[in-house]
């Protein structure tokens, strides 16, 4: 327990610190979450597992952050380093096939998702080996396979996308087949989403149509150099927002892997058997500055320090070890494991190529005519022939 | 063949959604008022009714919230068809409806598709004034990656809504409230209407009138009156202005070697002027003048009725373009 408290307490009645409220559960039917942590089993794979994945999270992001000094990664980029639980712990939380949505800081959740670090760093360096083929970058991060429906990079775009896709797994299930509802959606949300109008509309209609859409607030502290108090109400009991909209709002510590995964299970499992929306204020920090370009100037080093102490690998660093499952020797040995598999994905982004020109009309449209064309459209519209200007306006390929 | 019957545009409207609805479950309406008032302008009448709660749905008044989870819905493999009561109010959705659903397949390299179709009131109506006038076709027609449907009439509007339906990539589906209750022949049978195709629907030899959604009823009307004149004018209905049927338009040009471009919208960066820069490039040897452009005055939309009516493109102001367009006959 330190003296110094989130930057979400802002005001004489905020909590000490995040880590005080710690698996409370504050609006809503209180039984479910009332079982304790430890009841959720939690294995030693498990957490290995875990350690390993926000190893490579954080090994990635350092590497990230070189490579854009390097200027091989343009553009924005926002780095993940301090929030690994979140992703890994929530990711766990749920299953393979429940969609996952997220913001532009999104390199986390991808590789959490199971994307490969390969595809992820070659879609920052601009080439055709990208999980989108260059063509989304640092901020756009997809992967139909691993059911994840993005990264997207206007604050708060993700949240009513959130929900469309809970209700579009719950339609399919019950109007489409028949059954009950199997999937939960998870939408990532900064705290500085919640001062958006679309994140308030996605609540209220999440909570009128039992959407079960779980909305996990990254609370970091900051929007940029805005402290949530500065910009956000209540900023010391978020989840009396979802009290407005009828949903279910916890506080979660966002800086321990086995608690977010253990609070996580249970709020997901409750999601899916009710089919009904929740909304988790996850207790986080970032280490580094918002994007790449920026100084820190609007935090004290005190501050940093503190969280440092909190710091989700190094917590469960010192838990494995206590338990037996983790040695200097297994750490070094999984810390080089981790730089190889980065360095290869370097290497590998390196040498994929730049996407072809083509890509540059490829997938505007997946019909471009439509499904029934037989249009009139003359060659002089489109086809191989013509200037990229008159291609833009019709981009019917098969024209010659 | 049967006899062919006669339907109100809205009732195309209701025919293509119901159709589509029976065919494909994947189909769903959502929007303000659609179901169980029957929608405000009665497009979706008896659907509830059909199709249930599930699947033809109320919204709250939250454009971006219910159009933003519409594309949620779509990139999860559903095909949601939204209602805007009006385009006017689609403003407040720019985000979802720009941003999101015209670009998802773009910057997912291909894995993510929006087949969402947007549909609703575009243009004025009767006297609403400045903020609900608007012509979206001139603001979205500027983006890539969006398809944009503007029927003048009940036999489009059905053949075109269902392919828009049916297709799998974002749709702008532009009605108007003004031609709602117009009647035209809809067959019985199924039939779907091609994007890009568009329709001559008088032919003509001096000059080309160009035109989309409502404006080609004053096209013809215009058409009338130059005939009186000697001047013979071809009429085209583009029926969609993305993708644009370009060759359609270039071909009669070639024949008459005039051209006037009616547009609802405001001239500046409009579907109107994109057209009649496109056909000075493929026409340019074949016109004996500049392309002519009606559209809306370049002011706000205007309350007062004889206001709001030389506010909008009409049929004395085209045959003046044409009799321009045609000095040298
Ligand atoms: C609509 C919109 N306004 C402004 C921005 C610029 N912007 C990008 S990130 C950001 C801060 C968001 O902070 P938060 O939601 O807390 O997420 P975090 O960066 O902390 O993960 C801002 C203002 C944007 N991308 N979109
Ligand atoms: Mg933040």
């Amino acid at each position: 327990m330190t003296s110094l408290s989130h930057p979400t307490a802002g005001g004489t009645s905020a909590p000490a610190s995040p880590h005080s409220v710690v698996h409370t559960k504050v609006y809503g039917d209180a039984e479910h979450l009332q079982v304790p942590a430890a009841a959720t089993h939690v294995s030693s794979e498990q957490m290995l597992d875990w350690f390993k994945q926000m190893l490579l999270i954080r090994e990635f992001e350092l590497r990230c952050m070189q490579a854009y000094q390097e200027k091989k990664i343009g553009g924005f980029c926002h780095v993940y380093i301090g929030q690994e639980a979140v992703a890994v712990g929530c990711t766990a939380a749920v299953q393979h096939k429940d969609p996952i949505v997220t913001a532009y800081r999104d390199h986390g959740h991808a590789l959490a998702r199971g994307m490969d670090p390969k595809h992820c760093m070659a879609e920052m360096f601009g080439r055709i080996g990208g999980c989108a083929k260059g063509k989304g970058g640092s901020m756009h991060m997809f992967d139909r396979d691993n059911n994840l429906y993005g990264g997207h990079g206007i604050v708060g775009a993700q949240t009513p996308l959130g929900a469309g896709l809970a209700f579009g797994c719950k339609y399919m299930d019950e109007v489409i087949d028949g059954k009950p509802n199997s999937r939960v959606s998870l939408c990532f949300l900064g705290d500085g989403a919640l001062n958006q109008g679309a994140f308030h509309e996605a609540m209220n209609l999440a909570g009128l149509f039992d959407i079960p859409v779980i909305y996990v607030v990254e609370n970091n502290g900051y929007s940029m150099g805005t402290a949530i108090a500065r910009g956000t109400t209540m900023a010391h009991s978020l989840i009396t927002k979802a009290a407005g909209y009828g949903i279910d709002g916890y506080v979660v510590d966002g800086m321990d892997v086995v608690g977010v995964y253990a609070d996580m299970k249970r709020i997901a499992d409750k999601c899916r058997a009710t089919s009904r929306p929740a909304f988790v204020d996850m207790r986080t920090y970032r280490y580094k500055g918002h994007s790449m370009s920026d100084p820190r100037k609007y935090r004290t080093k005190e501050e940093e320090e503190v969280f440092e102490t909190h710091d989700p690998i190094g917590r469960l660093e010192a838990r494995l070890k206590t338990a037996g499952l983790l040695t200097d020797d297994s750490l070094k040995a999984m810390q080089k494991a981790v730089r190889d598999t980065v360095r290869d994905a370097i290497t590998w982004s390196d040498e994929s190529p730049i996407p072809p020109m083509a890509e540059l009309y490829h997938d505007v449209f997946v019909e471009p005519w439509g499904p029934y064309t037989g249009s009139s459209q003359p060659a002089m519209n489109g086809g191989t022939a013509n200037p990229p200007s008159m291609r833009t306006i019709d981009t019917k390929e098969e024209l010659s | 063949m049967s006899a062919v019957r006669e339907i109100e545009y809205r009732d195309a409207l209701r025919e293509a959604m119901s159709e589509e609805m029976r065919r494909d479950k994947r189909v769903f309406l959502l929007g303000e008022e659609v179901a169980e008032y029957n929608g405000a302008y009665k497009i979706s009448r008896g659907m509830l009714e059909e199709f249930g709660a599930r699947r033809v749905i109320d919204t709250p008044i939250s454009e971006s919230g219910f159009a933003g989870l519409a594309i949620g819905a779509a990139m999860m493999g559903l095909k949601p068809v939204v209602e805007f009561m009006s385009w006017s109010f689609s403003l407040v959705a720019a985000d979802p409806i720009l941003n999101n659903a015209p670009k998802m397949l773009y910057m997912s390299g291909g894995q993510f598709g929006c087949p969402v179709v947007f549909r609703g009131n575009d243009g004025a109506g009767g006297q609403l004034g400045s903020t609900h006038s608007w012509c979206v076709e001139g603001l979205f027609s500027n983006v890539p990656g969006i398809k944009i449907a503007i029927p003048s009439n009940p036999y489009d509007a059905k053949g075109l809504l269902k392919t828009a339906i049916r297709g799998s990539d974002p749709v702008f589906f532009l009605e108007s409230e003004r031609m709602l209750g117009n009647k035209g022949e809809v067959p019985e049978e199924e039939y779907l209407i091609p994007f890009g195709q568009a329709k001559v629907i008088r032919s003509g030899t001096d000059c080309t009138l160009a035109s989309w959604g409502r404006p080609v009823h004053f096209c013809m009307e215009a058409a009338e009156e130059m005939q009186k004149l000697g001047i013979s004018c071809e009429v085209i209905d583009l029926r969609t202005v993305r993708p644009l049927d370009i060759g359609t338009v270039v071909r009669s040009v070639k024949k008459t070697g005039a051209c006037v471009v009616v547009d609802q919208s405001w001239s500046f960066g409009s579907p109107g002027s994109e057209l009649a820069s496109q056909v000075h490039r493929h026409c340019f040897d074949d016109l004996d003048n500049y392309v002519h452009r009606v559209h809306s005055a370049d002011v706000p939309t205007p309350y007062a009725t004889n206001l709001e009516q030389e506010y909008l493109p009409n049929a004395r102001k085209i045959a003046e373009a044409v009799r321009s367009a045609t000095y040298n006959l």
